[in-house]
């Protein structure tokens, strides 16, 4: 069972310069689980004390993933998932 | 250095003065590889506010993939600051993600919304470092 995962230029560090890798899990957390396997330090850079991190977007099939459950939205073969960084700041 | 063109710069200070006192944002897309920005795209700044902007989730998804199926990056991420100087502030560099965008600052603090001079500056953002760049304003960006 494979799952296409959208990387963001920031972290692709972590996967050798790939733009997509394929991972597997039948929830968002399952996925984000077995993705460090293989990019070991991807997973931090996802999620903070048990959850998604503020400043960064996951989608699955185009939506985002904090209306469908967050981390425990559901996955199943050949769903797509991409991560993208927010694009935020500001004065404050 | 950061290249642009006459008519994109006039369009991000008019978006930045409209916007005044809430913050503006947005990118200019561009063929990957070229450093051409080449394609205003304004966002709404979902935080609505003075002092912080956010692209909405579904706006972002919605852009990456337009770029994406254009061959093209973010080669600018512009936003306003309403009360303070074109500098980025420790949010915009903690949040910076985009490491090969031209990281554009436009203050509107000395004239809000109405017409006048604003600063206009650019800087690159990676790893937490700030290096301020020059901006050339061109009539037209060159056709090769």
């Amino acid at each position: 069972m494979a799952i296409e995962v959208r990387i963001p230029t920031i972290l692709r560090t972590y996967t050798g310069g790939e733009k997509a890798v394929d991972g597997e899990g039948a929830s968002l957390s399952a996925l984000i689980d077995d993705l460090e396997a293989n990019h070991p330090g991807l997973k931090d850079r996802l999620i903070e004390e048990g959850d998604l991190r503020r400043f960064v977007n996951v989608y699955i099939n185009d939506e985002d993933v904090r209306f469908i459950g967050g981390l425990e939205a559901e996955l199943k073969d050949g769903d797509q998932v991409v991560v993208l960084p927010a694009v935020a700041g500001g004065a404050a | 250095m950061l290249t642009i063109d006459q008519a994109t710069y006039d369009a991000i200070v008019a978006h930045a003065k409209r916007d005044h006192p809430d913050e503006a944002c947005g990118v200019v897309a561009g063929p990957e590889g070229s450093d051409r920005p080449e394609r205003l795209v304004e966002m709404v700044n979902a935080a609505g506010s003075p002092t912080f902007y956010e692209f909405d989730s579904t706006d972002l998804f919605q852009l990456y993939k337009e770029m994406d199926a254009n061959d093209e990056v973010p080669v600018v991420v512009y936003h306003s600051h309403t009360a303070t100087e074109a500098y980025p502030s420790r949010t915009d560099i903690g949040l910076a993600s985009e490491p090969g965008a031209h990281y554009v600052l436009v203050s509107t603090r000395e004239h809000g919304n109405n017409d006048g001079p604003v600063e206009f500056r650019s800087y690159r953002i990676i790893d937490g470092v700030v290096t301020e760049e020059n901006v050339r304003v061109v009539p037209q960006l060159s056709s090769d």
